[in-house]
């Protein structure tokens, strides 16, 4: 069950990825993302991390797409004019040489990690929002005041940015 | 026919987030809309957030899922300053296309 699961969610991922990059058109290419991001949600609820799926949901594939969403409809993006490859290398080489160096990093991931146990989904219960919230307020404080601070910047920096001049 | 284990190995995660990694440099690389070129940063931050939550499993520790929580703030700051950006340029040249842009590099 474990395996067919997995094996569901990492195709709708790598599915959707690859939808993004050949898309011409953006808003294709959000839905796509959002796609691969639900996806990576049930992946970390099978890997026992409850608070990390909902908030990818709520966060990732809620706040921030709806922000790439409404810039996209603002402005009105259209489809990118078509363009040919100049380098005749990239043309004919690119795509094998991307599966042999995806090839090869697989190789170095199976000889390193050890053949341990697999992933079993319930195996691993401290990733819920008690256990989270715990680490968070207690040995990541000053981090998480810090990204407070980061957030107020971010929001002042992005008003400061898109505000419209007067005259 | 090969026996399907039974339980996910922990490298098939890591290949996963391999593969999506790898899909977003070729989004980042290859697309011409300055939009698409940050949708392919989020994918790769994405991946990078399956690895952390995947050992996380492997060590049976919670520091991991603290660690893409934080990447996931850092990309919702980074997505509105980078959005706000966008505009501006758009604002400026009327313009998504990122080879149009060039006036920094002659």
């Amino acid at each position: 069950m474990d395996v067919i699961l997995f094996a569901l969610f990492a195709f709708i991922a790598v599915a959707a990825a690859i939808n993004l990059v050949v898309q011409t058109h953006p808003i294709s290419s959000a839905l796509s993302l959002i796609g691969v991001m639900g996806s990576l949600a049930a992946l970390y609820l099978l890997l026992g991390g409850e608070f990390i799926a909902a908030a990818q949901l709520v966060v990732y594939a809620g706040a921030i797409m709806v922000l790439f969403v409404f810039v996209i409809m603002l402005l009105n993006a259209g489809t990118e004019k078509k363009k040919t490859i100049k380098n005749s290398y990239a043309r004919f080489f690119g795509i094998p040489l991307l599966t042999a160096f995806l090839g090869l990093i697989a190789f170095i991931i199976q000889a390193m990690i050890p053949p341990g146990d697999g992933v079993v989904f319930g195996k691993f219960t401290g990733g819920g929002p008690g256990e989270v919230g715990i680490k968070l307020f207690t040995s990541y404080l000053l981090p998480f005041e810090a990204t407070s601070i980061l957030i107020l910047i971010a929001i002042l920096g992005a008003i400061v940015l898109a505000r419209k001049e007067i005259e | 026919m090969p026996q399907l284990p039974t339980s996910v190995p922990l490298s098939w995660y890591l290949l996963l987030s391999a593969v999506l990694f790898g899909l977003g440099i070729a989004g980042f690389l290859y697309r011409k809309n300055i939009i698409t070129v940050f949708m392919s940063i989020e994918l790769m931050l994405n991946a990078v957030n399956l690895t952390f939550v995947a050992f996380s499993y492997k060590w049976k520790h919670v520091d991991g899922h603290i660690f893409s929580f934080f990447v996931m703030v850092v990309a919702a700051a980074e997505a509105a300053v980078g959005l706000a950006i966008i505009l501006t340029i758009f604002k400026n040249r009327q313009t998504l296309e990122i080879d149009e842009v060039d006036s920094m590099k002659y």
